[in-house]
């Protein structure tokens, strides 16, 4: 790299307004004056967290995979579906490419960025260098969070239990409960991630 | 005009950040590969406008159809039915299900519609003057980046549907075209939308100049 690192700065990626960098204290955040992206946001013991709250819902998920999430019945006839169901929905006829989009969605991504941040982070909670393209990992982990779908597929169940009770009796299982609290870890994990710290660590430990 | 002149830019000071990693570089880095993530450095990304525009006509492109073809096909014992999105929530509406129809209506037809609004205005603003002033439309392309995921609860209550509603004879829901233009619609405006190079929004010093000493401080919080 022919250019070095101009250090002691924060650009907001947002407008590109230029601050001197002052770290903030834990639980302090630094704002961009101007367009008000949160830049920095460290919080303690933030990088255990979470790892903690990736296998959580690594766990939840698999879990929440195959078990009923809604159960519907009526005129004697009884069924159920899992998340699995509702992915393989489409997946015979011409629309089995909106399947694979289903479940990429809501399973693969949120699934593929909770092992990203095991890969990331566990070496340095473990106090070691960063594993081998730990960089491209990160990369990866931010640019899938527009594409982690979990939350809305949750919140497609209680639109779709409203849209089917005039046709037959409805009732929720179990998955649809873990799923709920799936979502609530996601966001406390969103919460927790301050991308810059991450970074830091990254750099100053490889 | 900028509603704060005195915060500098990177780039009126000669320097440009990583919009991955927010490493930054001397401008000169410009076209290169970040030293830290391996992402592309610019300052400005401007081939931008033109990807959204390419991300926006495959968006509205697929949108017409899939207002136009069936997104559900119920049947039951009673009746064999076919329903695009809008008359979908004419039936609720029918049925009485005012609000939940009114979800529907707004979450299907009104945020779609208004998102193609929303990014052709912005990618409009940066080429020529805009009314809006920066503020205002940094925080409408927040929310646009933020609502365009959801747009996607149609296709997986379509996806939801479908597999619960299968009662032999009962009752019968299958996924319609329309789930799958619907879908493509959603993605290509969410890529059209993560195109835009929103930085171009606060560009009121056209050039780099020399770096100067100058700086702003960081605010606390
Ligand atoms: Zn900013
Ligand atoms: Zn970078």
């Amino acid at each position: 790299m022919p250019h070095s690192q101009q250090s002691g700065y924060i650009v907001c990626p947002h407008c590109d307004a230029l601050y001197v960098q002052h770290t903030p204290e834990f639980g302090e955040r630094a704002v961009c004056t101007r367009c008000r992206t949160v830049l920095i946001a460290p919080r303690k013991n933030a990088f255990i967290r979470i790892l903690a709250l990736s296998v959580t819902n690594l766990i939840l998920v698999i879990a929440a995979l195959f078990l009923p999430f809604l159960q519907i019945s009526r005129a004697g006839f009884h069924n159920e579906t899992s998340v699995m169901d509702a992915v393989l929905a489409f997946s015979d006829g011409p629309l089995f490419v909106l399947s694979l989009a289903v479940g990429a969605l809501i399973v693969l991504v949120p699934m593929m960025r909770m092992i990203l941040t095991l890969y990331v982070l566990g070496p340095m909670v473990a106090g070691r260098a960063p594993a081998r393209g730990a960089a491209k990992a990160f990369r990866l982990f931010e640019a899938l969070k527009p594409w982690s779908m979990a939350e809305i597929f949750v919140l497609g169940c209680g639109v779709a239990l409203v849209k089917v009770s005039a046709l037959a009796q409805v009732h929720l299982g179990s998955a649809f409960w873990m799923m709920g609290v799936l979502v609530l870890v996601v966001l406390l994990q969103d919460n927790m991630m301050c991308r810059w710290s991450v970074w830091n660590a990254l750099e100053k430990r490889s | 005009m900028s509603d704060h002149p005195h915060i500098p830019s990177a780039r009126s000071r000669g320097m440009l950040a990583c919009t991955r990693c927010g490493a930054v570089w001397s401008i000169e880095a410009e076209g290169e590969k970040c030293g830290r993530c391996g992402h592309t450095l610019h300052s400005r990304d401007t081939k931008s406008v033109q990807k959204v525009w390419a991300w926006w006509f495959a968006g509205v492109m697929a949108y017409i159809p899939a207002n136009l073809e069936p997104m559900l096909k119920t049947r039951t014992l009673v009746m064999e039915s076919e329903a695009t999105i809008v008359e979908g929530a004419f039936e609720l509406i029918h049925h009485g299900d005012i609000p939940v129809a009114l979800i529907i209506l707004i979450a299907s037809v009104g945020i779609p519609v208004a998102k193609f609004a929303a990014i052709a205005y912005l990618a409009f603003s940066v080429t020529r003057q805009a009314k809006m002033s920066s503020h205002r439309r940094q925080h409408l392309y927040e929310l646009v980046e933020y609502i365009g995921r959801w747009s996607m609860i149609d296709v997986f209550v379509v996806a939801i549907l479908s597999a619960l509603v299968q009662l032999n004879a009962a009752a019968q829901i299958s996924p319609g075209p329309a789930a799958l233009t619907f879908a493509l619609s959603v993605i290509f405006t969410m890529l059209s939308a993560q195109s835009f190079d929103s930085r171009m929004i606060w560009d009121t010093d056209t050039a780099p100049t020399d770096p100067s000493k100058k700086e702003a401080p960081l605010e606390r919080h």
